[in-house]
């Protein structure tokens, strides 16, 4: 159970917080297809960030003796940096679809292209091959948290709760959710957020009430693109042991479908992410999943194929869909390049 | 004959091309720019090696390799047959994309079609005894099978799109996986998979291995030691046949409509359900076409398992049918372009310290810029109208773009991503 939740998480987080990206760019009109993009980039960057540190060494004497504290502001600081050039890499989004009223499609399609081609060049002439790693250790020799932090010897028992949430799990996990509730509340609750949905809706009674439209439409994809790449960070260090390689297994565009499935708002998708992370967990570990703890491997012993398994959450997103498109409610001007002309 | 030629650079295609050209000209000097850049910072490289990179992403079609330590170019046979091989099945998923952006959907589905395309195929290539079935009726049926494969697999999308409402966006990416773990669970354990020789069991046998492979007719002859072949001509044939459907039938006609406004092309008694459907149909076919046409060649060999990844033939349709505006025939020459930055990008890695990712930045930057076509267009019209002072007003407005914003609009709304 403790696997399977913490599992879950790892895989339904990155999701989550990506999908808010979606959430935040689609509310101000902007139709970001380039989420998967922003997070390649963001991965690389964050991993970047990390590799070129290492080898400066300013965090080396903090390892050595073991100041997990310390590491885990790094951590942040990772966080931090691919959100920051996130943001900017969506700037070229922005640009092309606020001031040129370009075709956003077209243009997150770009985007798409450009990053993991800018990626791999990259990393190619770094590193000399296609994956970007970190320059010494692994995600979890450096970043993760273990209960001898907090005192536990080996063999210590932390509890259900303390295993679960706290024994060998990212600090960046809650972070993400932290941020997802305090972004939500912001884009719900204040009138910040009032006034950006408001120019997904409404954009010409929104600028006739003297609401900047442009504005709110950067303020959009730019928190969009910060969300997106700090995403594709968390993803690379929960997942792919912080190594950048120019992909994240289609997980921007999931996060699109997660979006979609969760009709825009923030506590759906939070649902639909969980369960969306639950079934990507299955595929990933069907065989060492034991739900209740009987020393019996359910879903293994069932001998269906493991592609069943990795079929299952896009097949169940499909089907689900299909029942719950009908009231599926996208905003209503989003796609629309703002014309202040136009009734 | 003055007055003939300003019409030709009023007219609205004109625009296009010169938009699309321009658009590749400020792509390849990006890509220069960046070469220019890395070559400074990167002592390895240095002055020489980025003026021999920025050499090889104009003119990489005509490089024959390194003599004296000094790049040399001239007719390379090898690289130019190269180029119309993997134009074939650019070419075709770029039509495939440009066929639904016709009806207003975004065919992103083209890697599942493209995979179930491919597995049809070779089940159909390898699995029909040659002993019995002459050869050419296996490539035939092979052919078709793909084709097929690929139309039904895009029907799926088309059809939840259709009856119940959901985006298409989100449907293709969602069948592209599923599509990419089918491909692998039924390749799993199947005995197409090549166990003859060790290195390769990751593979499926070539088509050659049943004797299956397409007819060279003679391309060999004129470009030596390339892969070419005549799937080439299969391929334009194709965008020949999807230009007169689109342009000259009522099908094509119908299927525009439904683009251009849904709820218009209903008022006026089309069948907008039945003509995504077909759209995607055709969208699909023409991508399960082009796995047939690339691994019926003979000489490529399918990954089979291919669940963690989707096919970036599939994908590189999309920015193949931007740049060419989604016209068939214009698709043709954007595809053989597009195979050509694949030679370039070849050249590079093999002749130079950079790698083939350059060319990917490249396409990138093309279409990002192909977003904005229209500005640029714009800017062309702006242009022309200062040196040509007494344009007539009817005229003025037939040369403008139709205003399609509207339209769009209405039937964009609802629709999410």
């Amino acid at each position: 159970m403790t696997f399977l939740i913490q599992q879950t998480l790892i895989y339904a987080v990155p999701l989550m917080i990506v999908a808010l990206a979606g959430v935040f760019a689609e509310r101000s009109g902007i139709i970001n297809l380039a989420l998967e993009g922003i997070m390649i980039f963001g991965a690389f960057a964050g991993v970047l960030f990390v590799n070129l540190t290492q080898k400066a060494g300013t965090f080396a004497e903090a390892k050595a003796a073991g100041d997990w504290v310390t590491l885990q502001g790094f951590m942040i600081l990772a966080m931090v940096v691919a959100a920051v050039l996130g943001a900017l890499f969506s700037l070229l989004l922005s640009f092309a679809s606020v001031n040129l009223k370009a075709d956003q499609t077209i243009g997150g399609t770009a985007l798409n292209l450009l990053a993991p081609a800018l990626v791999l060049f990259f990393i190619r002439i770094i590193a000399n091959q296609n994956t970007l790693q970190m320059a010494e250790g692994d995600s979890a020799s450096w970043f993760m948290i273990k209960k001898s932090f907090f005192g536990y010897g080996r063999n210590d028992e932390m509890g259900f709760f303390g295993s679960t949430f706290i024994d060998k799990t990212y600090l960046a996990t809650y972070i993400c959710i932290i941020l997802f509730v305090v972004l939500s509340i912001l884009l719900y609750k204040t009138r910040f957020g009032l006034r950006l949905r408001s120019c997904g809706e409404n954009p010409q009674a929104a600028d006739s009430l003297g609401i900047n439209v442009y504005k709110m439409r950067y303020a959009g994809t730019t928190i969009s693109g910060a969300l997106a790449g700090m995403g594709g960070f968390v993803y690379a260090l929960t997942t792919a042991n912080c190594a950048s390689t120019g992909d994240v297994a289609g997980f921007g565009f999931l996060a699109l479908a997660v979006m979609i499935f969760g009709n825009w708002k923030p506590l759906n998708i939070a649902g639909s992410a969980l369960i969306f992370g639950l079934f990507k967990c299955i595929a990933a570990s069907y065989s060492s999943i034991d739900i209740n703890g009987d020393g019996i491997f359910l879903l293994k012993e069932l001998g269906i194929s493991p592609h069943f398994y990795r079929m299952l959450p896009y097949l169940i997103t499909l089907i689900v869909l299909a029942f719950t498109s009908k009231k599926s409610r996208a905003p209503k001007a989003e796609g629309i390049p703002y014309d202040k002309g136009q009734r | 004959m003055k007055q003939g030629r300003s019409n030709l650079l009023e007219k609205d295609s004109t625009k296009s091309v010169l938009a699309s050209l321009i658009s590749i000209l400020i792509g390849m000097v990006v890509g220069g720019v960046i070469i220019v850049i890395v070559g400074l910072g990167n002592p390895n490289l240095g002055i020489k090696g980025a003026l021999d990179g920025i050499r090889l992403v104009f003119f990489g079609l005509f490089s024959t390799g390194r003599v004296d330590n000094a790049l040399t170019f001239g007719f390379n046979s090898t690289n130019m047959g190269d180029m119309l091989f993997r134009a074939t099945p650019l070419i075709l998923t770029g039509l495939s994309v440009a066929v639904a952006f016709k009806t207003g959907l975004f065919n992103i589905g083209a890697p599942g079609q493209y995979l179930m395309g491919t597995a049809a195929t070779l089940m159909l290539a390898l699995g029909i005894p040659s002993e019995v079935v002459p050869t050419p009726v296996i490539w035939v049926i092979a052919f078709l099978g793909g084709m097929l494969a690929g139309a039904l697999w895009g029907c799926i999308p088309g059809l939840v799109k259709a009856f119940l409402n959901i985006n298409e966006v989100l449907a293709c990416i969602m069948t592209n996986w599923i599509a990419a773990n089918l491909v692998t669970w039924m390749f799993e354990g199947s005995n197409f998979r090549n166990l003859v020789e060790n290195t390769k069991s990751g593979y499926i046998y070539k088509t050659t291995y049943n004797g299956v492979q397409t007819a060279k007719l003679g391309l060999d002859k004129i470009f030596p030691g390339s892969q070419v072949n005549a799937g080439i001509i299969v391929a334009i044939v194709m965008a020949v046949l999807v230009y007169i459907l689109m342009n000259k039938t009522t099908l094509g006609y119908q299927l525009k409509a439904c683009g251009a406004n849904r709820h218009a092309a209903r008022y006026a008694g089309i069948a907008d359900k039945r003509n995504i459907v077909l759209s995607m149909a055709i969208a699909g076919s023409l991508s399960g076409a082009a796995a047939s046409l690339y691994y019926l060649s003979g000489n490529t060999e399918f990954f089979w398992s291919t669940y963690q990844s989707l096919p970036a033939i599939g994908f590189n349709g999309i920015p193949v049918a931007l740049l060419a505006a989604s016209n068939p025939i214009a698709v043709v020459f954007t595809g053989c372009f597009m195979s050509m930055l694949d030679i370039v990008g070849m050249q590079l890695t093999n002749l130079t310290a950079y790698n083939e990712y350059i060319t990917d930045v490249i396409i990138a930057v093309i279409v990002y810029l192909s977003a904005f076509s229209l500005v640029i267009k714009m800017l062309l019209n702006g242009r022309k109208k200062h040196k040509i002072q007494a344009v007539p007003e009817a005229k003025a407005a037939a040369a403008a773009p139709p205003p399609d914003n509207g339209g769009t609009a209405e039937g964009k709304g609802g629709d999410g991503v």
